[in-house]
């Protein structure tokens, strides 16, 4: 199977990655390869099987509702790229 | 102090022999020396592993003291550890001081002892060769020019070089046992669920467990009741109680069924692996285990199943790297687009954006029944044939991997090549298995060669003592690496 530019472009603007023509002529390269492999999978009729998520059929524990963590904002914070009066800075979004 | 195992280790302490500060001071002299060549570690710093020293010294001297204090053990640096660089091999997290410990961290700590450094390893634990790494590769100790394997090279490297005593690794598709077999030391991979993923930066959440590497089976038994163990902050931990890994290790191996999966013994495989692991199994015999013949019809499927479902769930984990609140952020932005994007661009390698792409595209509109959901009935296949195998026989053997240590740049420009040398480690993780690999032989390049053990499920005191005993007919586990002995430090 393989993949057109485009789709390349598109899955990479999904995954918020930048990609140039270049790099996006390579990866469709790759990635057909790679799905050439994947596409071994679709010799199986696979309709009477039930999906395995997990190895261990598990059923997901509750927790009481209550705090368990402690404030470590400024922690938290002195490792942030950008931050101004305890918040992240990012661009701004509205207008 | 070379090579020693963690019981010598341990005895020495205890009878006073030396300190834990002498210990660690003769490893941190190892890895100043030799980690130029290696690139094992990506940090190491003497004053923190020192003070951890001269505590777990304070502790002994109080009699406190428990079996693993005092030990320098290397951390994969894909486990977050408090006030240590932690950049899990990536530029993305290249300035990124931990603020918190990982449940393994936490538990080495409360047992006594002490972290020698971080251990360099492909990128988000992205590949079987160590070349990802933004740290650049790892070396293998037998041969320079060649890979140690990856993705938990650099701990491996560590231990083979004699540059930690044990180390830690994590495996999500044969990064613990595929190295430890290139650099000729064990690695266990436990069953999923034993060990808590609290703070070990997430790959494949259904398939990431961390696990111990060391010189020998006894050692890697010494490691996992520290490793393992109940965490709640762990959604998939299970809540068993912690067992004694050590109880079985003198169990004769009388009546032991082992059983051959034949596709493991296909062409494609070297056959001085095949040669080797053939010759192991004499020796279990000789042992007492008689042999049966079982089959994994479905295991050839495992390479592509595991390719759509651990980038789909890389993709969904790497997605919180969006240079806001920690991480790589780009100088070059405008709109908040950018900002992500090109944070992203330049902080992920090649292979983890081809990994990233690879998921979001099998997860994306139209695509997700083709793909993810098919991959997870095929998983279920796979985990079945294990099953099946384990009604007639005990643990499961055949080779680690198709081949020894790869050259360096042999496959890095060829992904697809690289994928299939994890063919026989990926089905374990995908069926949530515990698997492990010992040293069984060296081939006519004298590069080690790696038997894996596949024990069900829990039932890793077994698989440690099936490999003791051999441990204890044969010295494929004392071999090392004739360029780094102990000359080069004394």
């Amino acid at each position: 199977m393989a993949l057109t530019l485009d789709e390349v472009k598109q899955v990479a603007r999904l995954a918020r990655l930048a990609i140039n023509e270049e790099e996006a002529l390579a990866t469709q390269t790759q990635l057909g390869h790679i799905f050439n492999l994947i596409s071994q999978m679709q010799a199986i009729d696979v309709s009477q099987i039930e999906p395995m998520s997990h190895a261990q059929d598990l059923s997901q524990r509750l927790r009481d509702d209550v705090v368990s963590e402690v404030d470590q904002r400024e922690r938290f914070q002195s490792i942030a790229p950008e931050v101004h009066s305890g918040l992240y800075l990012v661009p701004k979004v509205i207008e | 102090m070379l090579h020693a195992s963690l019981k010598t280790l341990s005895q020495g302490l205890a009878s006073g022999k030396y300190s834990s500060v002498e210990l660690t001071q003769y490893f941190l002299r190892r890895i100043e020396q030799l980690n130029p060549t290696l690139n094992s570690f990506i940090t190491v710093d003497a004053q923190k592993s020192l003070a951890q020293a001269s505590a777990a010294d304070a502790q002994r001297a109080q009699g406190r003291a428990q079996p693993l204090t005092g030990i320098p053990i290397a951390q994969k640096d894909i486990f977050c550890a408090k006030d240590w660089l932690t950049t899990c091999g990536s530029k993305m997290l290249s300035q990124f001081i931990s603020p918190y410990d990982a449940h393994v961290i936490e538990r080495f700590n409360s047992a006594g002892a002490v972290n020698l450094g971080k251990t360099n390893m492909d990128e988000f634990a992205m590949g079987s060769s160590n070349e990802t790494s933004f740290f650049g590769p790892v070396r293998n100790p037998w041969d320079t020019e060649r890979v140690p394997g990856g993705s938990s090279g650099g701990s491996a490297c560590a231990v083979a070089a004699g540059l930690a005593p044990a180390a830690t690794g994590t495996d999500t598709g044969g990064s613990i046992r595929q190295p430890a077999a290139f650099t000729g030391i064990c690695g266990l991979k436990p069953t999923y669920g034993l060990v808590s993923r609290y703070g070990m930066i997430a790959f494949a959440s259904s398939l990431d467990q961390g696990g111990p590497m060391g010189n020998s089976a006894e050692d890697l038994a010494m490691l996992m009741p520290v490793m393992a163990g109940f965490d709640a902050r762990d959604s998939t931990s299970l809540d068993r109680p912690v067992e004694d890994y050590e109880r079985d290790l003198a169990k004769p191996l009388s009546g032991l069924r082992i059983g051959l999966p034949k596709e493991f013994f296909a062409q494609g495989t070297s056959p001085e692996v095949l040669n080797a692991i053939e010759q192991s199994i004499v020796e279990y015999q000789k042992l007492g285990a008689s042999i049966v013949e079982v089959s994994l019809p479905n295991m050839a499927l495992s390479v592509p199943v595991y390719y759509v479902l651990a980038p789909a769930e890389a993709s969904s984990n790497l997605s919180r790297y969006d240079g806001v609140r920690y991480g790589h952020r780009s100088a070059q932005y405008q709109t908040l687009s950018e900002l992500y994007e090109n944070s992203r661009a330049e902080g992920f390698g090649a292979e983890v954006k081809r990994r990233i792409l690879i998921g979001a595209y099998v997860l994306s509109h139209g695509y997700y029944d083709a793909y993810y959901l098919r991959a997870q009935k095929l998983r279920r296949l796979i985990a079945q044939d294990f099953t099946d195998a384990f009604a007639h026989c005990d643990v499961l053997m055949g080779p680690t991997s198709p081949s020894t240590a790869f050259k360096l740049g042999e496959k890095s420009n060829d992904p697809v090549q690289m994928y299939l040398s994890d063919i026989y480690t990926i089905a374990v993780n995908l069926a949530g298995l515990p698997g492990m690999s010992i040293p069984c032989g060296l081939d006519k390049q004298g590069l080690p060669i790696g038997l894996q053990i596949i024990g069900n499920y829990f039932r890793e005191a077994q698989m440690l003592n099936v490999a003791h005993q051999y441990q204890l007919a044969t010295d494929w586990h004392q071999r090392r690496s004739p360029h780094f002995g102990e000359a080069l430090t004394s």
